[in-house]
């Protein structure tokens, strides 16, 4: 039995196709499916639906055996006690700082407002930026505009939230996708399911 | 600030309440008398130490790990044990002469300043054996059975077993020359599997096509058997030691099928755990319901050179704690039986009472002016008089 964990949205949708290449199609679907562990066509593969950041702790835990994470969620996570074998070139997007389009560069002491904490600090720390980082749930577009942060860290897709509100992105940190992540004593008992499984994934990105 | 409840624990520390206790000990007793069994004598090395010897041979994750204090006597900075494996290095090498095999075993609380991410305790009671001065398989595989014993007769069932071999990565990183910040970045990817960042640092090495490819490959090589021929030829270019190595690993599983047919047994030629201090076969055993090991091991040659006698090592480790809640289910509760006795001053009863507590009873006797009785205090039989004798009766509604 293995157990996969997904989170609900982009993610999910864009892992669909390639679970289904691999014969892993879920009999419910989520969006109208209130179940939290989904049953799939293969009788040997389950697949829980949880949040985005809830994924590593899951896998890191052996709740699930494997998992779809971004590498974002995995960065902030702290990925040590995981395997991550496969970038599945899915839900991809950049990791960037962003503020007020005519704000100047910065220097010196900066405040940031982000979700990403620690990926933050190691970010401007590389730099040699001293950062105060102030953590925020979510419409982090509007710290900057309100006076709360100098900046912001956050995934940027196609940017129009950032134009809409004024802002610009500034400097890309990394590229961002979702990552296939394996749980390490999962890897090693059920080594044969689980490399079958990668394998398989290999084959249909390859394709693409 | 806010009044902090008085009952509660530090993170990651526990209490340990009378049943557990119990299971606890019955538990260690019977290990301890399996490595006693196996001619692996006890030691008990101090809690705290000079820094400097906690530290031998580790990296700076044990630095972390390590509680620390100044002592007053000599200025010196202690340390309280994170890891009791150097302690016992130390009196092999110092305090037990001879040019023979020595078999060490120890049981004690160890202290980490930052808890397991997973099992969040930061005072394990680490178990383990230690077997120096033999350089060769046969010791590998004699501490390997002895861990198999020790999961076995915890009550673990289903065990994995996973073996690799430290020296396959080092003589890569010798090979190709790397600088040591390239090889902490290769190191920590190779931890995570992680192929497509490996992919992206490979390139920028300055080694030949070929040393990168053998690089890319070793996340890929782990697996059943089958993966060390394919190891083989993989990493044929990496010269012999590489291949003795990939021999040792071969030799030991054929010998452990021998004994154990029906074991899983798996290959992992990136696995790196305790890599700084490791010098050649490591290994490290699963079971399912758990997401990481549950005892692990390895050969760690020479680490006793600084204490003054360079000898081979090899020995595994595990947490009784997390042993005894495993075993739970499957242990009967040898809980004994309570004897009530009452709170009278009269000779004969106290003879009796000991008599009894001679023979191995429990005997718990009332305190005078005491109201609970004896169903309260969980007792199933009391003392009482039966005409002019003292004797057992069952407790009766």
């Amino acid at each position: 039995m293995l157990t996969i964990a997904v989170s609900k949205g982009r993610i999910f949708e864009e892992a669909l196709p390639l679970l289904a290449e691999a014969g892993i199609q879920p009999t419910d679907d989520p969006k109208t499916s209130r179940k939290l562990i989904l049953d799939t066509t293969r009788d040997d593969v389950k697949l829980v639906i949880i949040r985005a950041t809830d994924v590593p702790t899951f896998v890191e835990y052996g709740a699930a055996d494997l998992g779809i994470a971004g590498k974002d969620v995995l960065l902030e996570h702290g990925a040590e006690s995981l395997y991550e074998p496969l970038d599945l070139k899915i839900a991809g997007c950049r990791l960037m700082t962003a503020t007020h389009k005519d704000k100047p560069e910065i220097s010196g002491r900066v405040r940031v407002a982000t979700k990403y904490v620690k990926t933050a600090r190691l970010y401007f720390a590389s730099k040699g930026i001293q950062a105060e980082i102030i953590k925020l749930y979510g419409s982090m577009e509007l710290a900057p505009l309100v006076g709360l942060a100098d900046c912001i860290v956050d995934l940027v897709d196609t940017g129009n939230t950032l134009k809409a509100n004024g802002l610009e992105p500034r400097e890309l940190i990394t590229e961002i996708s979702s990552r296939l992540v394996v749980n390490k004593a999962a890897m090693k008992m059920k080594h044969q399911a689980i490399q079958t499984l990668i394998n398989q994934f290999e084959i249909t990105l390859a394709k693409r | 600030m806010l009044q902090r409840n008085p009952w509660l624990l530090p993170d990651g520390f526990e209490e340990i309440l009378p049943v557990d206790a119990r299971r606890l000990e019955q538990l260690r007793a019977r290990l301890l008398k399996v490595f006693s069994c196996w001619g692996y004598e006890l030691v008990i090395p101090p809690m705290i130490d000079f820094l400097q010897t906690l530290l031998i041979g580790a990296g700076h994750d044990l630095d972390l790990q390590t509680f620390k204090l100044t002592d007053q006597v000599s200025g010196e900075l202690l340390g309280i044990r994170a890891d009791m494996t150097p302690q016992v290095a130390r009196i092999d090498a110092h305090h037990l002469s001879g040019d023979r095999p020595n078999r060490l075993s120890y049981v004690g609380t160890v202290l980490h300043s930052v808890g397991d991410p997973l099992e969040k305790t930061r005072s394990p009671m680490q178990i383990g054996a230690e077997l120096y001065g033999h350089q060769g398989i046969e010791s590998d595989i004699e501490i390997i059975q002895l861990m198999l014993e020790i999961l076995a007769v915890s009550g673990l069932q289903e065990v994995h077993l996973d073996l690799g071999h430290v020296s396959i990565y080092r003589e890569l990183a010798k090979f190709a020359e790397l600088s040591e910040r390239q090889e902490t970045q290769l190191f920590d990817v190779l931890q995570r599997k992680a192929r497509p960042e490996l992919a992206q640092i490979v390139t920028n090495y300055s080694c030949k096509q070929e040393v990168k490819e053998l690089f890319l490959k070793l996340p890929e090589l782990n697996g059943g058997i089958d993966i060390l021929s394919k190891a083989k030829d993989c990493l044929a270019i990496a010269g012999d030691k590489v291949q003795k190595s990939l021999f040792e690993l071969q030799q030991i599983a054929e010998k452990l099928v021998v004994n154990y047919p029906l074991l899983p047994i798996s290959f992992d030629m990136a696995e790196l755990r305790g890599y700084r201090y490791h010098t050649g076969v490591v290994f490290s055993a699963f079971v399912p319901t758990v997401g990481k090991e549950v005892a692990r091991g390895g050969r760690y040659d020479n680490i006793g050179s600084v204490f003054g006698r360079a000898r081979a090592a090899t020995g595994f480790s595990s947490d009784l704690k997390l042993l005894s809640s495993l075993s739970q289910n499957m242990c009967p509760d040898e809980q004994q039986e309570k004897i009530f006795a009452p709170a009278l001053d009269d000779p004969e009863l106290t003879e009796f009472i000991k008599e009894l507590r001679a023979e191995g009873n429990i005997v718990i006797q009332q305190l005078l002016g005491q109201t609970a009785d004896a169903k309260l205090m969980q007792c199933t039989k009391k003392i009482e008089k039966n005409g002019q004798f003292w004797q057992i009766a069952s407790l009766t509604e």
